[in-house]
């Protein structure tokens, strides 16, 4: 099973009502679905994503995150989850203060471009880095909004937004002490669980 | 068409028909003495009886969706792109239903049937019929033909909102809904059009107050330009662009012609093609029934409330291009749909072609259908 699938499902109560955006062929909303019987919705606006969607059954709105989530109510879900999407959205400051206006918690994952491989490339090279989280090259990435885990900490202490969990990874959800110790030079993956502050 | 049918069409079909003889009271209080309902069925009931589909029409459909009545019919039913063997309603899986709903001028009991309580036709006199009318006729359909729950019920348009009506008042009774280019209520915009196609009818001399079939007559003029204004609405300024531009119907600009640009003539055609195969009365009432759907309204105008005992799950497809009854209407059946904790998935199609767009065989569109209907039919190992 996906690593990163097993580690959410254990921070998600069981029937809660879960929104993924970014869903794709909506993986997660079908294991939270198996895993804790969950109500989950997702939102994608590729139409071969939606159609897997469709084929699987999976519940899945077309809808670009670009546009906002004004269409959702106050604290209509439980958890709100965005896996690796955040560094592709227009405004990400604002879509996490949509997340948790509707959601209790939310769940934010995001390639670190502050990895230790990025800045070597950086700075052998010359080249913005390529790998395997960040695989597109500078003219036609979605990768919109770099960030790592130090941009986004302060962001979240800027927004007043509560960082509940954090949880760094390799690019294959491994984890390790020297990453752990030193998450933005060692850690591919950031995973933040957040709350609004209270 | 004629001699050859297409290897993927259901083939030659026939209108049935079942009579009610007990009396029924529709939504407005209205007796109605016993009525008659025209159907087709394409496809076969299995022992599970588990795999039937119920077709809705839209204001000017009838039950003919699928197949040739006869090998001279020049034209196939009117979603025939749709149904069939292979096809995103596939009868190889299914069996579907498709019916004329009543007050319907197609063999359906309707205004221009006979009133058996006075032995006049009913014209004018024959009750308004809603939405809600519709859905419980069709129920009794359905359960003299064994079905006790369709696998799916879908419609467009008007359509779509018989499936609505299906899932709130026999949640036990439909699996999925399938609504398309559907709104929860119309608009002060959609109702204006609607008023102007009843007084574009009713303004004809020969319109009698509807009693024009008494008088042996029909106001082919009036319900033809009904129609003209209405397919104006089914289509997008861009689509009309993209066929007629300002094309000149001879070429050449003749000032003072009566009719001067192709788009011009083709609306004619279509408004004198209508008026001598549609019943006045019977454009009337279906839009009335129009304009009347608010299923909200018995729910304090709550549509999550009104959504809530729902237990189908749905499919919701609108068009951007169509203004009629935009994507924004469907979103909100979507978001109420979320608030009430329901299954529901919902695509918006990229199409130019406006509302008319449910009826065309748009790849994206055909394509969305046929997954949803694969997976109603994996569900059910059919």
């Amino acid at each position: 099973m996906r690593e990163d699938l097993r580690i959410i499902a254990n921070l998600i109560k069981r029937d809660a009502r879960v929104l993924d955006l970014g869903c794709g062929s909506g993986d997660l909303l079908e294991h939270l679905a198996h895993a804790k019987n969950i109500l989950g919705y997702g939102i994608e606006n590729d139409t071969d994503e939606i159609a897997a969607c469709i084929q699987r059954g999976i519940n899945v709105v077309e809808h670009d995150l670009n546009e906002g989530l004004q269409r959702f109510p106050d604290k209509s879900f439980d958890m709100v989850i965005m896996t690796e999407t955040l560094q592709a959205v227009d405004s990400p400051h604002q879509l996490l203060d949509e997340m948790l206006r509707i959601g209790e918690e939310c769940i934010v994952t995001f390639p670190n471009f502050g990895y230790w491989g990025h800045r070597v490339r950086m700075l052998t090279s010359g080249n913005v880095p390529v790998s395997q989280p960040i695989p597109h090259r500078w003219f036609d990435t979605p990768n919109i909004r770099p960030c790592t885990f130090l941009d986004f900490e302060q962001l979240c202490e800027e927004k007043d937004l509560r960082v509940v969990q954090r949880l760094v990874f390799s690019s294959s959800y491994k984890t390790g002490s020297l990453m752990k110790r030193f998450p933005n030079l060692f850690g591919a993956i950031a995973f933040y669980r957040l709350g609004r502050a209270s | 068409m004629a001699s050859e049918i297409p290897d993927n069409s259901v083939g030659l079909v026939k209108p049935l028909s079942h009579r009610f003889d007990s009396s029924i009271t529709l939504q407005s209080g209205a007796k109605l003495p016993g009525f008659e309902l025209v159907y087709e069925t394409y496809g076969r009931l299995n022992e599970e009886r588990n795999n039937a589909v119920l077709i809705c029409h839209a204001l000017s459909g009838h039950h003919h969706a699928a197949g040739y009545h006869t090998r001279e019919d020049t034209k196939p039913g009117w979603w025939d792109n749709c149904i069939g063997p292979g096809k995103p309603i596939d009868t190889r899986h299914f069996y579907v239903l498709s019916l004329n709903n009543l007050g319907g001028c197609h063999g359906t009991t309707g205004p221009t049937s006979i009133n058996p309580d006075t032995g006049e036709i009913y014209g004018p006199t024959f009750p308004t019929v809603t939405v809600k009318d519709w859905v419980q006729t069709q129920h009794m359909l359905a359960q003299t033909l064994g079905i006790d729950k369709f696998a799916a019920v879908i419609g467009g348009s008007l359509g779509g909102m018989q499936a609505m009506q299906w899932a709130i008042d026999y949640p036990d009774r439909v699996a999925h809904a399938l609504l398309i280019a559907c709104t929860p209520k119309l608009s002060a915009q959609n109702i204006a059009f609607n008023e102007i196609a009843r007084f574009a009818i009713s303004s004809d001399p020969e319109f009698y107050g509807g009693h024009y079939q008494t008088s042996g007559v029909n106001p082919e003029r009036g319900l033809g330009l009904a129609r003209m204004v209405g397919h104006v609405t089914y289509l997008s300024d861009d689509a009309m662009g993209a066929r007629f531009g300002r094309e000149l119907k001879s070429g050449d600009i003749a000032l003072g012609q009566d009719v001067e640009f192709q788009v011009e003539s083709y609306l004619h055609y279509q408004g004198e093609t209508f008026s001598k195969l549609f019943d006045a009365n019977t454009y009337i009432l279906m839009t009335r029934a129009l304009d009347y759907f608010d299923p909200a309204r018995e729910f304090n105008d709550d549509l999550v409330r009104t959504l809530a005992n729902a237990k189908a799950k749905f499919l919701v497809a609108s068009f951007t291009s169509d203004w009629r009854f935009a994507p924004e209407r469907s979103d909100t059946i979507v978001d109420a749909l979320i608030a009430a904790g329901k299954d529901v998935i919902s695509t918006t199609i990229e199409s130019t072609f406006g509302h008319d767009s449910f009826l065309l065989p748009i790849p994206r569109y055909f394509g969305v259908i046929h997954a949803y209907m694969g997976r109603i039919a994996r569900e059910r190992d059919l």
